[in-house]
């Protein structure tokens, strides 16, 4: 079946999961609605999972499958399912308000890719994966991750945004060096997952003081 | 048997789940002293071994211990020993004025040993990834203290610190990626691609303009826990709003640790390289902060957030003596870091029993500190004239040596950096010296501290600082000296 | 020079596309009530009013310019330009060189041009609101349909579109990301240039949601006969661009002329299933509200430009 495979057709599919990737964080940026936000959020988990595992299967890296499974577990269905058990006992299902409205929001983002793609690319030149073509564009969701995270006035779009960014990373790893060692890749995972419940916590904290995770209540703080 | 790097990186870990469990009892604090003393004597057995035998590698190269990072990690648990000894009385006195509960208690005990087991796997490790998801995960356990006290501003702080750190340490993670794919086409993949003993051994083979890109991200990660401007925004706050034992250990301790991953880094970019391009980077950061925090000094009003920017500026100091490199500057820098260190944390506990004795943290409405209680007003205006430079403290000595390199190696430095050492000594001390001295404000809570407070601490530190300055013991020398020479 | 077949194949195409819009509209509408469970007005509904109107007197306002007659002539002379530059059957066209993306484009934005100003000629309330909307729409859709062009041009090498048709058309089956982006973007473009769910609604006649419909009130007899004839025309111009990019399996290249025969029901069968596909869109979805269009619009935008992004660094590394 491999033998199907020739190294041009592994590139394109490979390049068509970069692309939806890369379509899925412009939609996080341009979406309004937190219940889709988080639904989008577990589609872009799915489809780092799928290449992934596609690029496992393409190149013969086993541990990949377990990294694939790992994401799978963790970023399409435990993250999901924590974020939206928050949502729930928050309370909270507003559409998201940002501080900019949403088509600059979006040029902003159009500019960050282009920077992004010139950025990546004597790099990508050096990489020596087959998805080495696909680490500009792990670098531009990256940067869009970023600007969701500064363009939104509440906490948990932006802790989403912080998510999405840390997704993007873990494409980069796969699409430049066919993923970190496995330990490391646990590690991080953890990390994720602690903070993740640790920004739980967080939210209750600050909802229980505020009436509101509106992130304008936390910017009383001004040098004086 | 490697017992000793278990027992430095084991205590803490156990310690932590021990007291998640148990955090809230009476004898919680006191359990917390006895696994600090215990990690610190694992450490200073663990500095005797390398001293004696050199540097280590451990459990199939995963752990490595060179004289660089040994020093940091027995500074990093004396320091956490001595802050836990302060910190007993000092939360006892917050819960007794009901600032705290038990259930608190006992989150904050938990997450000081296990912030303290982070930031030793930090220094112990010789893995670049594990060291990223230990810095980050030093991050985490402290957000949850910082936001301790639950007022509006340390949950701004805390989210501030949790957010920028975050982005900040998502930047070093993709420095980390790009150093692994430079590496992987020499060493192979697999995890010894990511060993630094590794990645220094071929250091000279690495792609520069991956390496180059990859340290400017691991800069800007790294650089942002280590405060350095215009990536601080999140320390003055998390100092301020944070209790006081988490003010000490942020800024004696993980700032410190974080240079150490920078430094780390900068010497795979050196020898990647081959120009100053890595060196010239964390000049510019260095001297931007030193200046920059000199002079928002002058415009806080807080006590605590004053030394955040102190420390700022101390950071941006060493900084840039490690990036000026060279065997004088890079000693300097080790030593800057050592008694930057042991000041600043006293400082803070200082400060600490002013504020609880005072009641308030704005620099305004405390004074007379040393006719309302002797000690702490000793503790406080000895530790401002130590980290100002002035002699015969470490911090003078330290200043003085990285000032004279600076002179010879980057004459254009000296007048940013005499310049934001005056104004940061005569802002320092125009504030702190009538909160010390002066009659007493009529607004103090009368009585005294409902417990005795940790005052050894304080008076320890400044002993060692005053040793380091006036006399160098030979093999310290020695020691600091083939840190240097790691560095490069 | 110019070649016999290439001569007989633009003519076939220009009287095809003025004969058959009529049709393809016609069909988008059946489909669209078949879909709602409605019997329909039949496939031929448009030819029979286009009967009825030219048999009409033709008002005309006291106060309107001569621009205000001379407009539906020229609106209908300019799709019928585009009808003529775009490959629907074959590639080898007299025409070619001239066609042009860009010339085609701008052919396009003459039409629009043209209706707008009629529809302000007369001074009426709705024509100068749907001429404003009409232009706002324009503005954005325009870049948008500017980037797909260009993509596809990036792709060939060239902005001739038989040039490109035929690169297109000649290329072995390979994944192409940036023209799934490219089609979407395509897709929500044509959407909105003509005057479909979900930026416009073509048979409203409501102040609040008109557009198209604004700009012609003011039409009667034969001029709305011939700007009706125009409208279903830039349809038929906007399906063949779209089929012509993506999906130009069946076109003849070269002078060919049986494969300018087969094309001929290739170019049916594709129409019929893109007008289907039209009424589906237009069925399932709901219509925007006026201001969330340059929304819409510039979302089409970005997704046009990462389309052109993608194939510049992904397809050419």
């Amino acid at each position: 079946m491999t033998a199907l495979l020739t190294p041009a057709l592994i590139g394109q599919i490979i390049n068509v999961f970069a692309a939806v990737l890369l379509l899925v964080s412009f939609a996080m940026l341009a979406q309004r609605r937190i219940l889709s936000l988080i639904d989008l959020f577990a589609a872009q988990g799915l489809v780092l999972c799928l290449s992934t595992a596609f690029v496992a299967w393409a190149t013969g890296q086993t541990h990949l499958y377990w990294s694939a499974g790992l994401t799978f577990l963790l970023k399409v269905l435990l993250l999901p399912w924590i974020l939206h058990r928050l949502i729930r006992r928050l309370n909270v299902k507003w559409d998201v308000e940002t501080l900019i409205n949403i088509p600059t929001t979006m040029l902003v983002g159009l500019v960050l890719v282009i920077f992004a793609f010139n950025l990546a690319q004597p790099v990508s030149e050096l990489a020596g994966t087959v998805t080495r073509g696909t680490l500009g564009i792990a670098l531009a969701a990256v940067l869009l991750a970023f600007l969701m995270m500064i363009t939104r006035s509440k906490a948990v779009p932006q802790v989403i945004g912080f998510l999405a960014m840390e997704n993007s990373l873990f494409f980069a790893a796969t699409a430049a060096t066919y993923g970190m060692p496995m330990v490391v890749e646990l590690g991080i995972a953890l990390d994720v997952l602690v903070g993740v419940v640790i920004l739980g916590v967080f939210f209750f904290q600050i909802r229980e003081r505020f009436d509101s995770l509106d992130i304008r209540h936390l910017e009383k703080l001004r040098e004086e | 048997m490697n017992w000793e790097i278990v027992a430095v990186l084991g205590i803490p870990l156990a310690g932590g789940a021990a007291l998640a469990a148990a955090g809230h009892r009476r004898w919680a604090a006191e359990l917390n002293v006895a696994l600090s003393i215990a990690t610190f004597v694992a450490a200073g057995a663990l500095t005797g071994r390398v001293v004696r035998t050199g540097p280590i590698l451990a459990f199939e190269e995963q752990f490595f211990v060179d004289p660089l990072n040994v020093f940091l990690v027995a500074l990093t648990a004396f320091v956490a020993m001595t802050t836990s000894m302060f910190s007993r009385p000092y939360m006892r006195i917050e819960e007794d004025h009901g600032r705290l509960s038990a259930a608190r208690l006992r989150l904050y005990h938990s997450m000081y040993q296990l912030f303290v087991f982070t930031m030793l796997l930090t220094l112990l490790t010789n893995n670049m990834g594990i060291l990223w998801v230990a810095l980050e995960a030093a991050t985490l356990t402290t957000v949850l203290l910082v936001s301790l006290y639950r007022s509006p501003a340390s949950l701004e702080a805390a989210w501030k610190y949790f957010i920028l750190c975050g982005v900040g340490i998502a930047q070093a993670l993709f420095g980390t990626i790009l150093l692994y794919m430079a590496s992987q086409k020499l060493i192979g993949s697999g995890i010894d691609a990511l060993l630094w003993t590794h990645l220094a051994g071929v250091r000279s083979q690495l792609e520069p303009t991956v390496l180059s890109i990859a340290f400017v991200f691991l800069l800007v990660g790294y650089g942002t826990k280590v405060g350095l401007v215009p990536l601080h925004n999140w320390l003055p706050d998390a100092h301020a709003e944070g209790p006081t034992p988490v003010s000490a250990v942020l800024s004696g301790l993980l700032l410190n640790v974080a240079l150490y991953a920078l430094v780390r880094c900068k010497v795979l970019a050196d020898g990647a390289l081959g120009t100053p391009f890595a060196g010239r980077l964390m000049m510019g950061f260095g001297i931007a902060s030193v200046v920059v925090a000199a002079f928002f000094l002058s415009r806080q009003r807080d006590v605590k957030r004053l030394f955040a920017y102190s420390s700022i500026e101390h950071m941006g100091l060493v900084t840039f003596a490690f990036g000026m490199a060279g065997p004088v500057a890079s000693f300097a820098g080790l030593l800057h870091m050592t008694v930057h260190s042991l000041t600043k944390s006293a400082i803070f506990f200082a400060v600490g029993h002013a504020t609880q004795k005072t009641g308030t943290q704005v620099m305004e409405d405390i004074r007379g500190l040393m006719r309302a209680r002797p000690t702490i007003g000793w503790g406080l205006i000895i530790g401002t004239v130590a980290i100002l430079g002035v002699p015969p403290f470490g911090v003078f000595a330290s200043e003085f040596l990285i000032l004279t390199s600076a002179m010879r190696q980057e004459p254009w430095a000296t007048p940013f950096l005499l310049l934001a050492l005056g104004v940061a000594f005569a802002a320092v001390l125009s504030k702190v010296q009538p909160m010390v001295f002066g009659d007493t404000s009529e607004k103090f809570p009368p009585g005294r501290l409902p417990h005795q407070p940790a005052l050894l601490p304080v008076f320890a530190h400044y002993a060692i600082v005053l040793t380091l300055g006036l006399y160098m013991p030979p093999y310290l020398a020695d020691w600091y000296r083939e840190a240097a020479r790691l560095i490069g | 020079m110019i070649s016999w077949s290439g001569a007989v194949a633009q003519l076939t195409e220009l009287v095809l596309a003025i004969l058959l819009a009529p049709l393809l509209l016609g069909w988008v509408n059946q489909c669209r009530a078949w879909l709602q469970n409605k019997s329909g007005p039949g496939v031929l509904r448009p030819y029979l009013m286009l009967r009825r109107l030219f048999a009409k007197d033709a008002i005309v306002a006291h106060g309107a310019s001569p621009l205000f007659r001379v407009v539906p002539y020229v609106l209908f002379g300019a799709m019928a330009m585009a009808a003529a530059i775009v490959p629907t059957l074959g590639t080898d066209l007299p025409y070619a060189p001239a066609a042009d993306a860009i010339a085609l484009v701008g052919i396009l934005a003459l039409a629009r041009v043209a209706l707008a100003l009629a529809a302000m000629d007369v001074g009426t309330a709705f024509g100068s609101l749907g001429a404003r909307r009409e232009m706002m729409v324009g503005f954005l859709a325009e870049p948008a349909l500017l980037m797909v062009l260009f993509t596809a041009s990036l792709i060939s090498h060239t902005t001739s579109l038989a040039t490109t048709v035929e690169t297109l058309s000649q290329r072995e089956l390979a994944i192409y990301p940036s023209l799934a982006f490219a089609g979407v973007a395509f897709t929500m473009v044509s959407l909105a240039e003509n005057a479909r769910i979900p930026v416009d609604n073509p048979s409203t006649h409501l102040e609040l949601t008109m557009i198209h419909e604004a700009m012609i009130l003011e039409y009667s007899g034969r001029h709305l006969a011939l700007v009706e004839w125009a409208a279903s025309l830039k349809l038929f111009v906007y399906s063949c661009i779209g089929i012509a990019l993506f999906f130009p399996f069946g076109i003849a290249q070269g002078g060919d002329a049986t494969g300018l025969l087969l094309a001929l029901p290739a170019l049916v069968l594709k129409l019929g299933i893109g007008g289907f596909l039209l009424a589906l869109i237009e069925t399932l979805s709901a219509k925007m509200r006026i201001f969330r269009a340059p929304e819409f619009l510039g979302t089409a935008f970005i997704l046009a430009v990462l389309a052109l992004l993608l194939h510049a660094f992904l397809e050419t590394s």
